[in-house]
């Protein structure tokens, strides 16, 4: 779980990148938080810093697209998917649960 | 139509059959390459390539998948040597003929070469061959190195040299690197990469001669058997070098149409193309490095990639029916530094930075002609850029309020996309 701003601070429109390794982009768009992957999967470039489109972000080095529903490509160049986040609000602030930890938490809970 | 024949398996040729697949196109598709590699992506070739931090697979453009879907045939290794006067048939190397309905023109471009014997130590930076083994060279431990241009790949092969910890110095022939690219005042800046990464930059002399050593191993006493030692510039100096790369430009690759009836430009030697990439003969369009489309000619990735879905509507239709309308863009990442450029420069064109400033070595300037913004250039402003990049395509996004760093959106949230973007292959 990482805490990443207050909402208030993440207007609809803007993003936030956070250094965790790799990065983590989280986006305000088309009414929602979106947390996927900050580095773009075609070449090194920041998807935080892309142009937002609906629920979608266009990466600013060479325009691949990504969904940021699901992190698929939209158009080429990129042809992977970027991994995906659960984001929440929890008391004003924005949290992030890195995809790993979704599934570990998943597998203890099944064991429970 | 019923065979299409793109002639260079590179970024363009590839974009260039994704796109006549993607509109339909469902006859037959032959892909020659010189190259006997699928399309790769050649940026990373001077930088994370050469640097060790990609390997050849992160360079692959399309997967088998993707091969398979679009059912083509590929001919690779295999040069095209000529192309009929009508533009019916392409000659391969082995001699072989393809007939064809239609063809498209992606061969690209060749690197420049000094004159005089080709010495080893001394490498070029296009093909995937040319950085494997220069990737093998650097890996033999420290060297003196040299580098002839101050261009982005001369700036880029010194950037990655540095960075693997060899002694480089680059020399440039013009009082400064990338005058024509960026002005004076920009350039300026990106000379004094050079030195925050520790690399000498020699301006304002040319090279007089490469210097070369003794046979070292074989008898046979070609150019090939010795290395070079140094380069000679024409103020006199000589420098040490156990290897010298060479970055003085490309030309392109049009030796095979010299049979054919398309014309050249007389001074840059591009395919001349109308603004829709068609040539003189409608069934053949050309695309990349080698074409000169609407007096242009682009050596950028971006239009690589932008200029395919057009030239295969227009070839498709059989006539011109859309034009490219799009800005151009390159970038370059040199001594941890991220140069992105888009539009058109000219000389007379006043700089203003409009964002940070050189002395933080971040920074956004526009180029303003007559009171409008014309081009951009950033150095580690993605954002900024990006924004600036869309308003010179569509000036309707170009909104002061949204000079808020951590607003990325555009006012109505609708930009309708040039036609020919890459999306629409």
């Amino acid at each position: 779980m990482i805490p990443v701003c207050r909402l208030q601070d993440l207007p609809e429109g803007a993003s936030v990148r956070i250094d965790t390794t790799p990065p983590i982009a989280v986006f305000h768009a088309d009414g929602e938080l979106f947390a996927v992957d900050d580095t773009c999967t075609h070449q090194d470039a920041s998807l935080s810093d892309g142009w937002l489109e609906g629920a979608s972000v266009e990466c600013p080095l060479h325009a691949a697209s990504f969904d940021l529903r699901t992190g698929m490509p939209l158009c080429l160049p990129a042809r992977r998917a970027l991994r995906t986040h659960q984001v929440t609000v929890d008391d004003g602030m924005v949290v992030v649960r890195v995809a790993a930890d979704v599934c570990q938490v998943a597998e203890e809970g099944s064991a429970a | 139509m019923r065979t299409v024949t793109v002639v260079g398996a590179s970024l363009a040729g590839l974009y260039a059959a994704r796109a006549l697949r993607g509109q339909g196109f469902d006859g037959r598709l032959v892909v020659v390459g010189a190259e006997p590699h699928r399309p790769y992506d050649r940026p990373p070739l001077s930088k994370d390539f050469l640097t060790g931090k990609a390997d050849e697979e992160q360079l692959a453009l399309c997967d088998e998948e993707e091969s398979a879907e679009l059912d083509a045939e590929w001919l690779l290794g295999m040069p095209a040597q000529g192309l009929d006067p009508q533009g019916r048939a392409v000659l391969l190397a082995d001699g072989r003929t393809l007939t064809t309905d239609g063809v498209v023109i992606a061969t690209g471009a060749g690197p420049r070469m000094l004159p005089g014997p080709a010495y080893a130590g001394v490498h070029v930076l296009r093909t995937l061959g040319n950085a494997r083994a220069l990737r093998t060279e650097l890996a033999n431990g420290p060297r003196q190195i040299v580098v002839i241009g101050g261009g982005f790949i001369g700036a880029e092969t010194a950037s990655s040299c540095a960075a693997l910890g060899h002694d480089v110095t680059v020399i440039e022939a013009a009082p400064l690197p990338l005058v024509p690219q960026l002005g004076a005042d920009m350039a300026a800046f990106c000379a004094g990469l050079h030195q925050r990464g520790g690399v000498r930059l020699i301006c304002g002399t040319g090279v007089a001669a490469l210097h070369a050593g003794r046979t070292v191993t074989g008898s046979g006493g070609s150019a090939h058997d010795r290395a070079v030692t140094g380069v000679e510039l024409t103020d006199g100096r000589l420098l040490a070098a156990d290897l010298v790369i060479v970055g003085i430009g490309a030309h392109p690759q049009t030796r095979w149409l010299s049979g054919s009836s398309l014309a050249l430009d007389a001074i840059d030697g591009g395919v001349i193309c109308d603004d829709g990439c068609v040539t003189a003969l409608p069934q053949v369009v050309a695309v990349g490095d080698v074409a000169k489309v609407g007096g242009i000619r682009a050596e950028h990735w971006t239009s690589a990639t932008e200029q395919p879905a057009v030239a295969v509507r227009n070839l498709l239709a059989g006539r011109t029916t859309e034009t490219l309308r799009t800005v151009p863009y390159f970038w370059s990442d040199q001594y941890g530094a991220r140069i992105q450029f888009a539009g058109h420069r000219q000389d007379g064109d006043t700089v203003e930075i409009a964002e940070g400033s050189l002395a933080e070595g971040s920074f956004l300037a526009r180029y303003e002609r007559a009171g409008h913004t014309v081009a951009v250039l950033a150095v580690d402003r993605p954002r900024p850029f990006l924004r600036a990049r869309r308003a010179l395509r569509d000036p309707a996004t170009d909104h002061p309020e949204l000079s808020d760093p951590r607003s990325i959106r555009g006012p109505s949230g609708v930009h309708p996309r040039p036609s020919g973007h890459a999306c629409d292959s």
